[in-house]
């Protein structure tokens, strides 16, 4: 008897998918670089710092958004709750940030300004370990990782899915914004952290400080990108678009999906901290609006707009949805809630495999009058 | 004692005349010490003339020229004494008055009403006194107490005699104002009494002040207690409206309505539009505007309710989660509507009369009429929901075709419409909600934000399709909220809430009350 044996895996990439990644690589490494540091401003093909800044920041909501197609596009489960786990991994690299102020604060003291201002003599424990940049990095993923775990364990057990898991996710990111407010919480409370000076004790407003940060989200980008490339084209990947299209005929066949969506959870929490972590040194604050339940949402619009279940389409839908963004609310500021509104239900409604969808469609559409003709 | 009696009884019997030549000199000039004895000594033989001598001092309209003393009267002068009315002479001086002067006139005045006819004055009266009572003001309290009908008045104006008895240097009577002290519910006299504790020596005394300070605190205890509750219940009562609405759309229809929220502000903003109409054409019956505002809250809310459900939800049932989506794009776009339309400001919509003020229950203890009328409003609107769902025939149909959608639609309902009725009403309660919200709190664009997470709440904890669950969730949750609050203050008591929420739903996944089946994919 022949044993069943599952087709083999396709390639990572195609040969135009490799083509076109080492285009990106090269583009975020050298050309934006060279175009920001090298060409002279006034130069047609000079890269603004604006624009650094810019596309640095659309970056980071795109790793947001792949993690959040990873667990809404391939598993099925949306989360309002993507919010909390960028804001965690964007405090504990501000905490390292706001150690790095050292003596230069207004107070000149070792504590961060906030603290002196409210009388406190010595750091709180969790701020412990934020004075080593090792510590910080394993902090950046560990604690939004350990924040999923626990939540998605207790979540996933009792099988809760579909929009009560949604809505519990947002009431999650909501009771932690209430309390991140709180001054005696040790986070700054509304105001967060901001004024950071330095970053391993290199100054941080610099232009190649800038462009390493860029340089940095781009490689990290383009890294989570073909993780989850490579997640989705496992077995494991699989399982994981089972239990999106039958969670019930996945557990009939024996699996259990608690580990493959715990999994799939943690994965996609860490990587919203690694991208908080890569946002706050570049805009340079961060504070309790980020966990707002309005910005949790827009993470889910960006993946929907790209075209859920597609890799390419949420680091698309980030950069048009983020582009349009900057772009409205400074020339019509009055317009871009009925924009974001509009898109909202016109790609829920008309696109709901967002943008990738549609070039797919027409595509296809025009192959067929080709051969047709 | 007897001899603060008897002047009173002979006050009573000579209201004749009082103030006297001496009376006025020694209030108006010399320096303050001197005068306020004076005063002390008129109060004790006061009448209305004295009273309007001192409002007259209090307000700035008493001059002196050489030995005589002027009331300014509009632009006449008159004797105080000799009550003939006089030119102004050019050299008349102001009586000048420092804040001690001050202080005591005005409580003289206060005292001085506690013989008025009107039974809110004298109550206003004393509720002043309470504040400064010492013991000048005794024989003025007594000559009061002896005279009082009213029952409440007598009992606060007993308080007020106890306190001033306090600073008495006879221990006896410090004695006895102790006991009587403690039988009064009031913050205040918490205040007092700890204030007299501090100053007292005599230990019996302090013993005395003791037992009444646990006594007074024990009351207090309660009152505070049951104002948990109320506000509980008042919040439990806000949510139940909030959350009405959504049971139906999100409870009945599986229609996830982020815009629930927006809905809300439109009633409230139908309810500000309604408010300026009635300033406008109607200013007489300004009062009763609220009645008005409530179906057209309803309308609005109802009818955008169904122009959504027309135009957005329908192509979207069955999917939950492009439903979220697409409903949050809603409440953005209904939000900057209305930013554009009214401002970005929060709009002022004032109460109407008949519901400002409250009852007093116990000393620290009081409803507003707002709240109660809140409490009964929502009361009627989930009677009016449970009959329309449970009692008619639109309510059959509803229940119907969230059953079984295929089989009504078998027996001639016409499904399509009833879900946009169903959609219409559960916006219309949000529209009640949004107008009974513009009562209590702010209205602006963000209104119905502060509230969509904690609606879902509610339904959420309810149990999916239940009346009865989410007015069991509505209350315990304002209740449970308000009485950690309390504890912890309230956004810990928020935070609080929301982890026991995402605690019990791990326990109990389909709320309070789950819908019995077998279904694998409940």
């Amino acid at each position: 008897m022949k044993p069943v044996s599952l087709p083999s895996p396709a390639p990572l990439l195609s040969r135009t998918g490799w083509a076109a990644f080492l285009m990106a690589l090269i583009i975020v490494c050298a050309v934006a670089p060279v175009l920001n540091l090298l060409v002279p401003v006034g130069n047609l093909f000079h890269l603004s710092d604006y624009g650094v800044g810019l596309v640095g920041r659309i970056m980071c909501y795109a790793i947001c958004a792949l993690a959040m197609d990873l667990i809404w596009g391939f598993t099925g489960i949306l989360s309002l709750g993507h919010g909390l786990f960028f804001a965690l991994g964007g405090y504990a690299m501000g905490m390292y940030l706001m150690r790095q102020i050292g003596l230069d604060g207004n107070y000149k003291s070792e504590l961060p300004d906030f603290m002196v201002f409210l009388d406190w003599k010595e750091l709180p424990w969790h701020w412990l370990l934020s004075g080593s940049f090792t510590a910080t990095l394993f902090l950046v993923v560990a604690v939004p990782g350990l924040v999923a775990f626990v939540f998605g364990y207790f979540a996933f057990r009792s099988r809760i899915k579909g929009v009560y898991f949604s809505i519990i996710t947002q009431a999650m990111t909501f009771a932690a914004m209430l309390l991140f407010f709180r001054n005696e919480t040790g986070f700054g409370g509304n105001n967060g952290f901001t004024d950071f000076k330095r970053i391993l004790n290199i100054p941080i407003a610099t232009q190649e400080m800038r462009m390493t940060l860029f340089v940095l989200t781009g490689v990290t980008l383009l890294g989570f990108f073909l993780m989850a490339r490579w997640l989705i084209n496992s077995k494991f990947g699989r399982v994981l678009q089972a239990v999106r299209d039958a969670e019930t005929r996945v557990m009939f066949s024996g699996y259990n999906p608690l580990g493959y969506k715990l999994t799939i959870w943690t994965i996609s929490a860490m990587m919203c901290g690694v991208a908080g972590a890569l946002y706050v040194p570049q805009v340079g604050i961060i504070n309790p609006s980020e966990m707002s339940p309005a910005n949790s949402i827009e993470i889910a619009i960006w993946a929907a707009v790209g075209g859920r279940a597609t890799l390419i389409g949420p680091i698309l839908g980030a950069f048009i949805v983020s582009g349009a963004k900057s772009w409205l609310t400074v020339a019509y500021p009055e317009f871009w809630l009925y924009f974001l509104g509009a898109l909202f239900i016109g790609v829920t409604l008309f696109l709901p495999d967002g943008v990738v969808g549609l070039i797919k469609r027409l595509s296809k559409a025009t192959n067929k009058s080709g051969d047709r003709s | 004692m007897r001899h603060y009696l008897a002047i009173a009884a002979l006050l009573l019997a000579t209201q004749v005349h009082a103030l006297t030549a001496t009376e006025v000199k020694g209030i108006t000039l010399g320096e303050t010490d001197s005068r306020v004895e004076a005063l002390a000594k008129a109060m004790l033989t006061a009448d209305d003339k004295t009273a309007a001598f001192l409002q007259a001092l209090s307000d700035d309209a008493v001059k002196v020229a050489g030995d005589r003393i002027l009331v300014l009267k509009g632009d006449k002068a008159v004797d105080a004494i000799t009550e003939t009315e006089v030119p102004l002479p050019d050299d008349a001086e102001d009586v000048i008055n420092n804040n001690r002067m001050r202080g005591e006139i005005d409580s003289a005045l206060a005292a001085l009403k506690l013989f008025s006819k009107d039974d809110a004055v004298r109550a206003a009266a004393v509720q002043q006194l309470r504040s400064d009572a010492d013991e000048t003001k005794l024989p003025l309290i007594e000559k009061a107490l002896a005279t009082e009908q009213n029952a409440t008045i007598k009992e606060q104006l007993g308080m007020v005699r106890a306190a001033a008895l306090l600073g008495s240097s006879d221990k006896a009577k410090r004695l006895d104002a102790a006991k009587s002290l403690s039988h009064s519910g009031q913050a205040h006299t918490k205040t007092m009494l700890l204030a007299r504790l501090e100053s007292e020596s005599d230990a019996e005394v302090k013993a005395a002040l003791g037992a009444a300070l646990r006594q007074v605190e024990s009351a207090l205890a309660w009152g505070d207690k049951l104002g948990a509750l109320f506000s509980g219940i008042s919040l439990g009562s806000i949510l139940l409206l909030v959350a009405l609405g959504l049971a139906i759309t999100y409870g009945l229809m599986g229609v996830i309505n982020m815009a629930h929220g927006e809905l809300m502000m439109i009633g409230a903003y139908a309810t500000y539009v309604v408010q300026g109409l009635f300033q406008k054409y109607l200013p007489g019956a300004f009062d009763w505007y609220l009645l008005a505002a409530v179906p057209v809250a309803f309308m609005a809310s109802a009818l955008m309710g169904a122009l959504l459900e027309r135009s957005v939800i329908r192509f979207l049932y069955g999917r939950p989660l492009e439903t979220l989506l697409a409903t949050w794009g809603i409440s953005l776009v209904l939000m900057q509507l209305v930013r554009s339309i009214f401002g970005a400001q929060n709009v002022g919509v004032e109460n109407p009369s008949w519901m400002s003020g409250g009852i007093q229950v116990l000393g620290n203890l009081s409803l507003p009429y707002n709240r109660l009328v809140i409490i009964g409003f929502a009361l009627f609107v989930l009677g009016s929901v449970a009959w329309l769902i449970g009692r008619t025939r639109l309510g059959l149909f509803v229940r119907g075709v969230t059953q079984n959608r295929p089989i009504a639609a078998c027996m001639g309902v016409n499904t399509a419409r009833i879900d946009t009725y169903a959609f219409a009403l559960g916006s219309g309660i949000a529209g009640l909600a949004g107008c009974a919200l513009s009562q209590v709190g702010n209205v602006g664009p963000d209104l119905g934000q502060g509230y969509i997470v904690d609606a879902f709440m509610v339904v959420v904890l309810g149990g999916v399709g239940q009346l009865a669950g989410t007015v069991y969730a509505a209350l315990g949750l304002g209740i449970l909220n308000k009485l950690l609050e309390g504890w912890t203050g309230a956004v810990l008591a928020k935070i609080a809430v929301l982890v026991f929420i995402i605690i019990f739903i791990q326990k109990r996944p389909q709320g309070i009350f789950a819908m019995k089946g077998r279904s694998a994919e409940a």
